[in-house]
Parts: structure tokens; C-alpha cells; sequence
């Protein structure tokens, strides 16, 4: 467990104060002054007309907010930093937080728990260091890893966990594992195997805040037509037919770079290299010269390259706090959470819409039922291989397909290891039926979209 | 310095993506005030030193209290009893070293009492948590001043904006999802020309696959126009009449069945936004007709005199219509062909904004002022954004609480739905109403909830009634009023700390469009309003 290297930091005991007592001044360096907790304590110790059902007002809701609760945070970048913040002076006091960056000086417009002396150090560790010395009390455990360095038993100890990402795979690997977690006993759900998830997601003035319940709302591969895929430019339009100057720079960036390799063979272009998006930048201008194409410059080229989302304070700070109170009302079960999906931009005035996100049937994650896949058994594995990468409800990024054939377990095809790929390579070019496989057999899927392999049923169509 | 420029244009450079380089510049040359650095305050501020806005001056006559320590991220418990201006500057400084951070350690009555001028000096004030009487008092003398004035509050689970600005205008409003400029509806001379160089049955299969869509469908439409009695495809019917002689038009492959061209598809599923008639949308017309577009003198703003001159260009040289916006999308084409085409509508831009600035020129020789006084690029960049220019105007907070002018239609056709956002702005009209009468805000302490419950009643229907306001408010809303006991949860004032600092962005650069003029949060359902008050 990768966890178990990291040593819990100390905390110091938390002292319950009642309403009026008076602290004299000396008490810095205790982490409890009198009236620390009073914007908070309205909302456990008090009734009203709209609490959650379940609720109970009671002092001892502080207590368990502040000593026992665990919260998860992924990412500790524009929307984490906000994150621990909110969730610091919301009274949550024991926090993890993930993050397998270093900082960049592109952060520190937004990403205020780093300074420009931190520059190159992790995320994870900068941002906790920061909490735990302006939170007196609070504990942010930093984590400079992926998410994929964790298994269950590491996810599993916490109340609800918090994401902040900037990529749908590993939104998508998060709900896996979430999902993996759940415990049906005799097909039903056991509600204590839950793990509440609250994603936010943001890009430049447009954000989105949702609360998933795995197992029992809509999870995030049920909505994965929110999230319709990047669209790159066709091939021929970069090699022969460049329009704008985004066409000129993929050229260089997807075809002149491999040819010319300015910086010795098999070194990869590097986008926070400046000397590279340089090269890559004048030779742009000499493409779009060539094509009497304006308006390359070292912005857009930077742009392109890197594939940057513009990015400010205000959304992630707005965002950010849309998922903090979700999780605080979780943590108390003062209100009833966010059902479920929150939508908000504020390029003209300020919208939000809010609205349930519905649970898909088939989804690939979260239905339990093995999806179907139709096939004609002269289909070509490239073609079953073509629809879990481009269909919009799967969307998968490099499959590995394994099969059970006569009684042995086959891998038809696995992209991710060299060798393994040159080997079943050919496989590709088989029918299915060639390939020994039969109708109504099982698939085994992995990808890095799912912690778990998925499983399919191969229906053959005549 | 090169290397401070340099470094500034990485830090920036994610927001630089959204509002340029001459928004930044508008942002650093502003200095915002602070009145109040409650958790509120400072998380606005925060999103406005982040991104490096030039300077900020909180006024705040408050000590810090434990209480305010507990929700504030920019105060420390070692601040305890020092003031809240200063201590809150520190922290928030410390944020970011391009920002130059000050303090003044005063209620925002007395300087009132006693400099009202004080506050002429901001680019925008922001006032957080201000009890009624001071922000109406600041709201007139910003009013007179033209300081635009933003009054933020975060109450229990509530968050509530007002904007007071008199006239906001709005050159760049980025529209997200903007219709093009084509012009096929009406061809300008330079576009016809270039579309007649074109002949579509003599073109060999490469040229024909990849001549831009743009002259496939205006080489139809001109067919269908002398066959129509010069009238367009108007109704369904028609469109997809339209469409199909288009599809008929691809080439055929020796056996006869149509070939594969992608710019053939891209015509006909862009014929309907392509044969939207170029007019000037009814927003802009009554721009043109207002006062300060008909009535240019030596003070009116730019903006005005531009437009004006927008105006006039549209009744001559335009025929009718805006200058040429001069940008196409892109779409399938060789190189020559699209940039070729992209030139014809680029050049006629430059001509029409070249007309724009006669005119311009013009205007500003009758008032007597130099012709410098309105830049080339200022020209360029309004005549490019014609379409999407935006005037925001609010009213005064003095005609929002008037009884003589209170907007009821808006409040009592909110109401018919009884738990919309409107009942929350009731509620903080309600509480401020207690809190003139009984110098503190309801169910602070626990004891008092239960008796405020009764008291906070008392003010709502003295509200509603010295209001007129035929509304009914449930009971529910005042018990939670009375239950938030006016605190100021963290992640609350965050949300609203993110919501006025783009707000406040928008003033200050110009760029994108301010809401107008109330906006309304509520963290129990995560969802929000903006009503005209």
C-alpha cells in the first residue's frame, strides 16, 4: 500500500469551547479560539423547514466534522487548491489529497496556495503545507502520485471523495473504482459501500458541478455524451491543405518534428520546453508563409501544442465551492445534496441550470449487466476493436481484448505492450470467426478509461 | 523590464487566452475598493489579485473577532483584535507582488461623513455586508460620481449580488455562439465578383471537392433566383428543395452514383444558417436611436461616437447594412481557395471600417475635437464586434427602494411561484428591516431563534405592505431566515467570492457582458437568478 509511507501528521487535540467563553489574547499556536466555529454551527445545532430528512441538530455534528470525517481530494490545481480551502474552514480537518504534478508558473493565476519560489515543486505537497499552516488544526495529507498508484483498500477508508481533474479518463478511472467498491448482498446494494463522489469540472468561464451517489444515480460513463470527444483536424487538411494557423502548427508539431528531429533522435516534442514550442514556432511561420495563411504566433502555438484551456480564478473558485458545500451537506446530512448535475457560465451575466442526469440503462460502468456487442461473425476484430474506441457511449482509449477460446484464455489484441501488440497484431485482420470466438461468449475488456476489466457478450449477427 | 514582462505574460498567460492582452492592461491600471473584509470580501478580492488587478484598498473600520478568523482564509487567529482592513491586506498582498495592496481603517459612514470624495478615486467599489442605510448613502454618492458600484452579501445559505452602474458599454461580448457574416443574402460587389470567377461544371473533380461551400451555395442560390422571381428559399419546403438541387450538383463516378465530396455535405447542411437574411437585430436599432447616439457633443464617450458613426455608415455606404464583420469559418477548401476567399470578405471589412472612420472624422470636427481622439484600432475592433455590441444600463439602488418607483411588476410575478429566488431577496430586504429596528440581525444566538421567528413576521408584512406588494412569503423561509442567524458559511461567500470578482472583471475591462442588475444564489438547491430590480 502506497499509503503507508506517508506518515499521518500530527494533530493537535481538538477543544470543545461552548458559545461564551472568553479567550485573552495569548493564545497563538492553539488551533481553538473562541468562536472559531460559529458560522457552522447554525447549520448542526439548529432545526429548520428544510433540512434533510435524516437531520438531527446536535453538538456533536461539529465533532464528527471535524475529528472523524475523511474527505478525499483529487487534484490540487485550480480547483483543488479552492477545494481544501473550502473544505478547511468548512471544519473538515482530516483531508488526503492526490496529485502527480509539479507546480508551473501557468498556475499561479489561479492556483493561490502556490508561490513562485514553489515553481517545480509537487502540487500535493505545496498545497498541504500551505492548509496545515494557515488552518490551524487541519490535516492535509499529500499524496505526489497518480490516482492509479491506489487500490481500494487506499479509497476505501474515506467518507466521500472530491474530484478536481482536468482529464475525462481519469474522471472515468475514479467512478470505476468507486464503482468496484459497491457490495450487493443478494442483489441488493449495501448503502454503507457508497462512496459519494462530487465532480467538478472547469474551462475558462464555464464550469460544472455534480454529485454522483455510485450504484445509485447516474454515474459518469452514463453521461458520457456530455463530454463528446476531442475533434482533431483531418490529416489531409494538416499535410496538404492548411486552412488556419492551428493547421500550420499541427503540421509541424504531428509531421515536420518526427522528420527533422531538431533536438537528436527520439527526443519528444515538449511543450514546457521553450526552446521547443520556439522551433516549433518559426517553422510554423515558414508553413503558413508558404500558404499566405496569417496570424501564427507564439501564443497560439503554445496554445495548440499543449492543448491549453484558458483559465481563470473566478470559475474554479465558483466551482470549487458548488462541490465544498455538497460535501459538506453529505458530511452533516444537514440539506439534501445537489440532485444532481449543476451547469454554470458566466460569459454573459450569470447562468446556472440545474438538473437530475439520468442513469443509462446499459451503461458500461455502473449497469452490471454485460453490454452486448453485435457482430456478423465475418466482422473483422478491427471492427469490434474501431466501435469501443469511436462509439460515443464508450469512448475507450486503447482496449486490451481477451477471450475464452476452447477452454484457454486468449488476449486477442493488446496495444499497450510492444511486444504483446506485434504479437496479436495480425488478429486484427481475422474474422471474429476465425478466431474461434462464438456467439453469446464473453469479452474481457481493460483500458485505462476503468480500473476494472469490463465485460461483454458477443451477439452474432447473421 | 523585459524579464518582469516575460514572466508576467506566463503567469497570465491562461487568462490572457480570454481577455488579451489590452484586458489585462485595463485590469492592472484599475484599483478596486473593499468596503468590509468579511470571508465575502476577501474571496472577492482574492479573485481579483490573483489575476493581477493593479491595486486595492480595503476600508473597514471592524477589529477582527474569532468569528471572523473561523470563515476567513485571510485572516490569521494572531490578527485577533487588530483591525480587519489591515490584517485581511497582508494576507491578500501577499497573494500576488504585482498587486499594490492599502488599507484604510474606517467605517465606510464615516468617510462618508467625512470625504465622500474618497470614493471617486476607484475604478469600481464593492461593497460587502453593508447594513441598508450605508449602502444607499454610498449608492448616491457612486451614483453621481459614475463609480460603478457592486453590493455583494452572503446570508446563511444565501448569496446575493447588486449591480448599480448607469451605462456600461460593451465592445467585445465574446458571444458563445455567434452567427457568421456572410453576406449571401446580399452579395457585395467584390464577393459577387468573385463568386462569378468561379465555374462549377468546368472544374476538374479536385477543384470541384474542394471549392468552400460558401461559393457552392451562393452559385445555386443565384440559379434559384433567376428562377424564382429573385426570391430565396423561404419555408421548409423550399429549403430542402434547395438542398436537393445542391446534392444533385455532385459529381457522378463512371457508373453514375454521386461521388464522395465533403464540401458538397458541408453546403448543404450549412444552407439554413446560410440564407439567414444580414439584418441588424432590434437591440442595436434602438442603440442607434438613442440619446447618446443622436446627440454627439465634445463629452460624449468614444463608444457613442463610434457607434454614431456606425450608424451613419449604415445609412449610406452600407445600404443598410453593419460594416463587414470580415471573418469566415472554417470549412473544407484548398489553401487558395478558402484564403482567397477569406481576403474578399477581409478587405471589404477594411473598407467598411476605412468609411466608418470618415465618418468618425466627421463627427468629431463638429464638436471640435482632433481627429486623433479615436484610434484606427479602437475603429477596426467595434466595426469587427458591430453585431455583438452590448449596453448595460442599471437603475439606482435610490429607484429600487423608492416606494414611488419599486419595480412591483417583477417582484409579484416572481412570487406567483412562491419558493423562487425572489422570496430570498424579500428575505434580506426583511432582515436589514429587523436590523434597523433591533440593531443586530435575527437568531444570532441560539436562545433568540424561536422569539426572532415572531419579530422577523413583524418586518416582512410591514415590508410587503409599506411596499404594496400583494405577496405572500411561507412561514418556512422566515423560520430559516431566523435560523441562518445571519452567519456567513465559507464555501458560500467563496462561491459568491468567484461570481463578483468576474463581475467585477467585466466592469473594469469592458469585455464580456455584466449581469443587471440583482443576482441571487441559494446553496440549499444550487440554483440561481438574475432578477431587474
Amino acid at each position: 500500500m502506497a499509503d503507508a509511507d506517508e506518515p499521518e501528521k500530527k494533530r493537535s487535540r481538538v477543544v470543545e469551547l461552548t458559545e461564551k467563553m472568553v479567550v485573552d489574547g495569548g493564545n497563538a499556536g492553539t488551533c481553538e479560539w473562541a468562536g472559531r466555529w460559529n458560522h457552522i454551527k447554525k447549520f448542526l445545532e439548529r432545526s429548520g423547514p428544510f433540512t434533510h430528512p435524516d437531520f438531527e441538530p446536535s453538538t456533536e455534528s461539529l465533532q464528527f466534522i471535524l475529528e472523524t470525517c475523511k474527505i478525499l481530494v483529487i487534484g490540487a490545481g485550480g480547483l483543488g487548491c479552492e477545494l481544501l480551502k473550502d473544505l478547511a474552514l468548512s471544519g473538515i480537518h482530516n483531508i488526503h489529497v492526490v496529485d502527480m504534478d509539479t507546480i508551473d508558473v501557468s498556475n499561479l493565476n489561479r492556483q493561490f496556495l502556490f508561490r513562485p519560489k514553489d515553481v517545480g515543486r509537487p502540487k500535493a505537497n505545496v498545497a498541504a503545507d500551505f492548509i496545515n499552516i494557515r488552518v490551524p488544526g487541519c490535516s492535509v495529507v499529500p499524496h505526489f502520485k497518480k490516482i492509479q498508484d491506489f487500490d481500494e483498500t487506499f479509497y476505501r477508508q474515506f467518507h466521500i471523495i472530491v474530484c478536481g481533474l482536468d482529464s475525462v479518463v481519469a474522471r472515468r478511472w475514479m467512478n470505476g473504482m468507486l464503482l468496484s467498491l459497491l457490495v450487493y448482498e443478494d442483489g441488493v446494494l449495501d448503502p454503507g459501500s457508497i462512496i459519494p463522489l462530487i465532480d467538478g469540472g472547469t474551462e475558462g468561464f464555464k464550469g460544472n458541478a455534480r454529485v454522483i451517489l455510485p450504484g445509485m444515480t447516474a454515474c459518469i460513463d452514463c453521461t458520457l455524451e456530455l463530454y463528446p470527444p476531442q475533434i482533431n483536424f483531418p490529416m489531409c487538411t494538416i499535410a496538404s491543405m492548411p486552412r488556419l494557423p492551428e493547421h500550420c502548427i499541427e503540421y509541424v508539431r504531428m509531421l515536420l518534428w518526427p522528420k527533422e528531429t531538431p533536438f537528436g533522435d527520439g527526443v519528444a516534442l515538449d511543450g514546457d520546453d521553450p526552446k521547443h514550442i520556439q522551433w516549433v514556432y518559426q517553422k510554423s511561420l515558414e508553413r503558413a508563409a508558404e500558404f499566405n495563411i496569417t496570424g501564427v504566433t507564439y501564443r497560439l502555438t503554445q496554445g495548440v501544442v499543449k492543448r491549453i484551456i484558458p483559465a481563470v480564478a473566478s470559475t474554479n473558485a465558483v466551482i470549487a465551492a458548488a462541490c465544498a458545500t455538497e460535501v459538506f451537506k453529505i458530511a452533516s446530512s444537514a440539506y439534501i445534496p445537489l440532485n444532481n448535475y449543476m451547469v454554470f457560465n458566466d460569459v454573459d451575466g450569470l447562468y446556472t441550470y440545474t438538473f437530475e442526469a439520468e442513469r443509462k440503462e446499459n451503461c458500461s460502468a455502473c449497469s452490471q449487466v454485460p453490454l452486448d456487442l453485435h457482430f456478423a461473425p465475418s466482422s473483422k476484430l478491427q471492427e469490434l476493436l474501431h466501435y469501443l474506441t469511436e462509439s460515443t457511449s464508450l469512448q475507450m482509449k486503447s482496449p486490451a481484448i481477451t477471450a475464452t477460446v476452447e477452454g484457454k484464455n486468449k488476449t486477442l489484441y493488446l496495444q499497450s505492450v510492444a511486444s504483446i501488440e506485434q504479437r496479436t497484431r495480425p488478429n486484427l485482420s481475422k474474422t471474429l470467426k476465425e478466431l474461434g470466438l462464438t456467439h453469446g461468449q464473453e469479452l474481457a475488456v481493460a483500458d485505462v478509461t476503468t480500473p476494472q476489466t469490463l465485460l461483454f457478450r458477443l451477439c452474432f449477427t447473421s | 523590464m523585459a524579464a518582469t514582462q516575460a514572466s508576467k505574460e506566463q503567469k497570465y498567460d491562461r487568462q490572457l487566452r480570454l481577455w488579451g492582452d489590452h484586458g489585462q492592461e485595463s485590469l492592472e491600471n484599475a484599483h478596486v475598493c473593499l468596503i468590509n473584509a468579511t470571508a465575502t470580501g476577501t474571496e472577492i478580492l482574492k479573485n481579483l489579485v490573483l489575476p493581477g488587478i493593479g491595486a486595492f484598498t480595503i476600508v473597514d473600520g471592524h477589529t477582527v473577532s474569532g468569528e471572523d478568523v473561523g470563515n476567513n482564509f485571510f485572516l490569521s487567529n494572531n490578527s485577533i483584535g487588530k483591525n480587519r482592513a489591515q490584517a485581511a491586506t497582508e494576507l491578500l498582498q501577499e497573494l500576488n507582488s504585482d498587486v499594490s495592496g492599502n488599507f484604510v481603517e474606517e467605517s465606510p459612514d464615516k468617510l462618508l461623513d467625512n470625504d465622500p470624495e474618497f470614493f471617486h478615486r476607484f475604478t469600481i467599489v464593492i461593497g460587502v455586508h453593508l447594513p441598508e442605510s450605508t449602502c444607499l448613502r454610498l449608492g448616491s454618492v457612486l451614483w453621481s460620481a459614475s463609480v460603478p458600484f457592486l453590493v455583494c452579501r452572503t446570508y446563511g445559505l444565501i448569496g446575493y449580488m447588486r449591480l448599480a452602474v448607469q451605462e456600461h458599454t460593451v465592445i467585445e461580448s465574446h458571444p458563445d455562439n455567434a452567427l457568421e457574416d456572410l453576406r449571401l443574402d446580399q452579395p457585395f460587389s467584390e464577393l459577387k465578383k468573385h463568386i462569378q470567377s468561379y465555374d462549377l461544371d468546368k472544374m476538374d473533380k479536385k477543384d470541384h471537392s474542394h471549392t468552400p461551400w460558401v461559393i457552392i451555395v451562393a452559385k445555386y442560390l443565384e440559379k434559384w433566383l433567376s428562377e424564382h422571381n429573385c426570391q430565396p428559399p423561404k419555408n421548409y419546403k423550399e429549403k430542402e428543395a434547395f438542398r436537393q438541387i445542391i446534392r444533385e450538383g455532385l459529381l457522378k463516378n463512371e457508373n453514375g452514383f454521386p461521388e464522395d465530396e465533403e464540401n458538397f455535405e458541408e453546403a448543404i447542411k450549412n444552407v439554413n444558417t446560410a440564407l439567414n437574411p444580414t439584418k441588424i437585430h432590434s437591440a442595436l436599432e434602438d442603440l442607434f436611436n438613442s440619446e447618446q447616439c443622436n446627440n454627439i457633443t465634445s463629452q460624449t464617450p468614444t463608444f457613442w461616437v463610434m457607434l454614431r458613426a456606425v450608424k451613419e455608415f449604415v445609412h449610406s455606404e452600407g445600404n443598410g447594412s453593419l460594416p463587414v464583420r470580415g471573418t469566415i469559418p472554417d470549412m473544407i477548401a484548398d489553401s487558395q481557395k478558402f484564403i482567397n476567399l477569406q481576403n474578399v470578405y477581409r478587405e471589404k471589412a477594411l473598407q467598411d471600417a476605412a468609411a466608418v472612420s470618415k465618418h468618425v472624422e466627421r463627427l468629431l470636427q463638429s464638436v471640435a475635437k482632433p481627429p486623433e481622439s479615436i484610434c484606427e484600432k479602437d475603429i477596426k475592433l467595434l466595426c469587427k464586434n458591430a453585431s455583438f455590441l452590448r449596453v448595460v444600463r442599471c437603475r439606482s439602488l435610490a429607484e429600487e427602494y423608492s416606494v414611488e418607483s419599486v419595480n412591483k411588476d417583477e417582484i409579484t410575478s416572481s412570487m406567483d411561484s412562491p419558493d423562487s429566488e425572489m422570496v430570498f431577496y424579500l428575505m434580506l430586504r426583511a432582515v436589514d428591516r429587523f436590523y434597523q429596528q433591533h440593531s443586530r440581525y435575527p437568531g444570532v444566538y441560539n436562545y433568540q431563534v424561536e422569539d426572532d421567528i415572531s419579530k422577523l413576521k413583524l418586518c416582512v408584512n410591514s415590508l410587503l405592505q409599506e411596499y404594496s406588494l400583494n405577496v405572500n412569503i411561507k412561514d418556512d423561509y422566515i423560520h430559516e431566515f431566523c435560523r441562518y442567524g445571519a452567519a456567513e458559511p465559507h464555501t458560500v461567500a467563496a462561491f459568491l467570492g468567484g461570481c463578483a470578482a468576474q463581475e467585477a472583471i467585466k466592469i473594469v475591462s469592458h469585455q464580456f457582458v455584466p449581469f443587471s442588475n440583482t443576482f441571487i444564489y441559494n446553496a440549499m438547491s444550487q440554483t440561481s437568478a438574475t432578477l431587474n430590480l
